[in-house]
């Protein structure tokens, strides 16, 4: 046949042919049937066609694009294993910035999967359908790239050995658990925002350059790698994101306050997350990238403002909690930071205080606050460790109902005191860090009563460990706890000095760098 | 700073992580079990999902089928996303090849008129039974439990989606916009399509994620890509001119026969966990090859002349032996 006397297909209309044109209305079985969930959000969509395709992939390109990069990926990651790569990091401390992320976010990413899975299925057109699906598929590979890129530190390293274990109970990790399993209990509307938008348009950045860059500033090949070869995913997800919102709001006016309301909630819930990552950046990288408040004021104050501006248009504002934000930026990562230290003997990784220059760098980032509020702590700290009484909370902290973090933060105008809120529901009392994660309880308390506190949980004794006996009379709580969470007390957690891992790193680096 | 290590060999504390360990001995892991094996959460579920509140978020009572250990579901292929996408990205190239040399040597020429309409009208509205495919193994990873089962139904279902844009570039090939449109128009409005389109959106409406596993992967499709790109296309068209043809479909046949194993692997495990999974999957399967078989005869005929009853019955024979084979009792 000649080909020449074939109209030509633009791409784009290529792109309709081999996704959208593919659906058909169901005329056996109801829409409503097929597609269930499209409407108890109170989202209005009036005509899915109208949908702009955020990228063109067909799934041949796809295959073919996404192996080569799986196949540069893991012959660096192959390479970096084999020449023990693990020793030229900075130093030691370094690798529990990675027993951080490990704990915390392949768990992340496969609910991603799972929660695009959902929608790859439930959306109400094929557009939309296609691109959550490869979200779907993408957010697999990158739980598997990262747990594949870190797992040779489990060989040399302490605290990750049972990650996954950790994950579902450890105190901390509820934090980042609990935030993905509320997105992915949401409706399929609300978890784009929550994820597609907020949490990857918005804060994706925060993730990525201290996570990436911080392994790149600090020797780990491995951890670097996966981070960029995930970026071109997440610009993908990031323009379905953006998309989503703008479909959503240029369907019906009525979806604005509802979408606002879900923009509000999910960005505070992702800077609560997001402690964290301001921790890892200000005191666990042994070479500093940049400091939180820094990439705050680029990533957020700077690039997620022009998105919000462009968003003005249709109604959109910037969130409330904003300004709170920009407040706590000068305290997020001290306040966490001392909490994990005092914490200590309850962590799956190591903590220190930091060295006279690593103290300066924090003085000079946060001239305004640093030397006020968190030197002396450290200072305090200091002298209880060298006259042999380490500083340990003794005390299970109180956990906010929403967040999950524990009561850390402070007045959002005096950083002396600690913030309380407290709401009550069917009789009870409720308690929080901070008026936003309030609000997003009186909103919808139902649902975060039924939060899962690992705090309450241990005190309401659902946290010992099988085949103990609490009314035994050599039964130790702490102890029993512990291994709950299969931590291994002395190994995985407590203090760097001395630990472990600091000295196996020493010997090891010491016999690759000398001749004997 | 880099420095320049000597290559030393350092014993490691542990081979891998303490839940293979337990599941697996102490030894070093596959990247398949590292990166699939309890990675879905199962216990603290918090929240209750607003589009499912009877169940937690996770939940292995969205399928009637009963597992004591879901990760007994074990994947023959091991794909995990890097190996998964290796292997297409191979089949991909071969594809892409037969595409180039199919459209450089005109082999769909060699097809009269007769036979190539007979092709597309066969071919052309299965683009949408794939989209259908597609979204019930969407939809099976998000219901599913354990990352070991809902990982590779992630997997099929881009597969599905590939299948059917693989069916539209032939399409393309072999006529135009309007080639695709009139399959479209088939699938929507003509008698002998009508069967198969009701059975794909009752598959639609099928909430236990297993037993849409068995219709659209066991059955339908155990049934669908024999018949078509088996009996049809590699046999029928071969022998008329259409070998073009059977060289752009050559993934579809090739991935009918890898996936097979999978498919394969699961049902017979899950079979022999138990007499009441048995009669489930049994019954299940007895069912909905009813429904298939009914639906693919019209379109068997439209395909195959005077010889869709023998060929069909000769295809569904084969289903039942492979069925047999399994464990289930039909
Ligand atoms: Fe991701
Ligand atoms: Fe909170």
């Amino acid at each position: 046949m000649d080909m020449s006397v074939k109209k030509k297909l633009g791409l784009k209309e290529k792109y309709a042919l081999m996704t959208r044109n593919l659906g058909w209305e169901p005329s056996y079985e109801k829409r409503e049937d097929v597609y269930p969930l499209l409407d108890y959000e109170g989202i209005k969509i009036h005509d899915w066609d109208t949908w702009e395709d955020p990228f063109r992939l067909t799934m041949d390109s796809y295959w073919k694009y996404q192996a080569e990069k799986e196949r540069k990926l893991y012959a660096i990651i192959d390479a970096f294993n084999q020449n023990n790569g693990h020793l030229n990091v900075t130093d030691a401390r370094y690798i529990n910035a990675m027993k951080v992320f490990l704990s915390a976010v392949p768990a992340l990413e496969y609910n991603a999967h799972r929660g695009f899975a959902r929608l790859g299925r439930h959306m109400g057109g094929v557009g939309p359908q296609v691109a959550c699906q490869m979200q779907a598929i993408d957010e697999m590979r990158h739980c598997q790239t990262q747990i594949h890129s870190i797992s040779n530190y489990n060989r040399f390293y302490n605290g990750i050995h049972d990650w996954k274990h950790m994950n579902d109970r450890l105190w901390y990790l509820s934090v980042p658990k609990s935030f993905f399993e509320d997105a992915c209990t949401c409706g399929p509307f609300e978890f784009i925002i929550a994820i597609g938008f907020s949490f990857e348009y918005v804060l994706t950045n925060l993730v990525f350059v201290p996570f990436v860059s911080g392994a790149a500033y600090n020797g780990d090949m491995g951890t670097m790698t996966f981070g960029f070869s995930a970026q071109s995913d997440e610009a993908r997800h990031m323009t379905l994101g953006l998309e989503v919102i703008k479909f959503m709001l240029e369907q019906d006016p009525a979806n604005l306050p509802i979408v606002q309301k879900w923009i509000d909630k999910w960005t505070w819930r992702g800077v609560r997350l997001l402690t964290i990552v301001a921790m890892m950046m200000d005191y666990m990288l042994p070479k500093r990238v940049m400091s939180w408040k820094e990439a705050w004021e680029i990533y957020f104050e700077e690039n997620g403002m022009s998105l919000f501006k462009d968003l003005a248009r249709y109604g959109i504002k910037v969130p409330d909690c904003v300004e709170q934000i920009k407040k706590e930026k000068d305290h997020l990562s001290h306040q966490a930071w001392t909490t994990f230290y005092a914490a200590a003997p309850m962590t799956n990784f190591h903590t220190w205080i930091p060295s006279d220059d690593e103290l300066d760098w924090l003085s000079a980032k946060y001239p305004d606050t640093f030397d006020k509020y968190y030197r002396p702590r450290f200072e305090f700290f200091r002298e209880q460790a060298e006259k042999g009484e380490r500083f340990v909370n003794p005390n299970l902290p109180q956990l906010c109902q929403v967040c999950q973090i524990p009561m850390l933060f402070t007045e959002p105008d005096d950083p002396t005191q600690i913030a309380y809120r407290q709401s009550e529901h069917d009789g009870e009392k409720y308690h929080f860090c901070s008026d936003h994660c309030q609000h997003i309880f009186d909103n919808e308390p139902e649902k975060y009563v039924e939060a899962w506190l690992p705090v309450h949980q241990i005190l309401q004794g659902n946290c010992f460990a099988e085949g103990d006996d609490p009314s035994a009379p050599d039964f130790d709580p702490i102890a029993s706890v512990m291994k709950y969470w299969h931590l291994e007390n002395g190994r995985d957690n407590g203090d760097f000095a001395g630990s472990e891992d600091e000295k196996n790193f020493a010997a090891w680096r010491g016999m690759t760098t000398s001749n004997t | 700073m880099q420095i320049d290590l000597r290559t030393v060999s350092i014993k490691p504390l542990r081979n891998t992580f303490d839940h293979l360990v337990r599941r697996f001995g102490d030894k070093p892991a596959s990247r398949y079990q590292e990166g699939s094996y309890d990675i879905q959460a199962d216990t603290n579920l918090q929240y209750r999902p607003s589009w499912d509140p009877e169940h937690e978020l996770h939940d292995a009572g969205r399928t009637a089928i009963v597992m004591s250990d879901w990760y007994a579901l074990k994947d023959p292929r091991q794909f995990y996303y890097g190996a998964y996408t290796l292997a297409r990205a191979r089949q991909q190239e071969a594809a892409e090849a037969s595409f180039t040399f199919v459209e450089s040597r005109a082999l769909l020429d060699q097809m009269d008129a007769a036979t190539r309409s007979r092709a597309l009208a066969v071919l052309m509205p299965l683009r949408h039974a794939a989209w259908g495919a597609n979204m019930n193994n969407t939809s099976m990873c998000a219901d599913g439990y354990g990352t070991l089962i809902t990982q590779p139904c992630m997997y099929h279902a881009m597969d599905n989606l590939g299948v059917a844009q693989y069916l539209t570039r032939l399409g393309l090939l072999l006529g135009d916009a309007a080639t695709l449109e009139a399959g479209r128009e088939a699938w929507l409005n003509d008698a002998a399509w009508q069967p198969l389109r009701r059975l794909v959106e009752k598959t639609l409406v099928t909430r236990d994620w297993f037993e849409l596993f068995v219709a659209q992967n066991f059955v339908l499709d155990g049934l669908l890509y024999p018949l078509i790109y088996g009996q049809f296309v590699d046999k029928h068209l071969n022998a008329h001119g259409g070998a073009g043809v059977s060289m752009l479909t050559a993934f579809m046949s090739e991935w009918h026969d890898e996936t097979r194993r999978w498919i394969d692997a699961v049902l017979k495990t899950a079979a022999a966990e138990s007499a009441a999974n048995q009669a489930l999957l049994s019954d299940w399967t007895r069912q909905w090859r009813g429904r298939a078989a009914e639906a693919l005869s019209p379109i068997a005929q439209q395909a195959l002349g005077a010889s869709a009853a023998e060929v069909l019955a000769t295809v569904e024979q084969s289903f039942n032996d492979r069925a047999a084979k399994l464990g289930l009792t039909l």
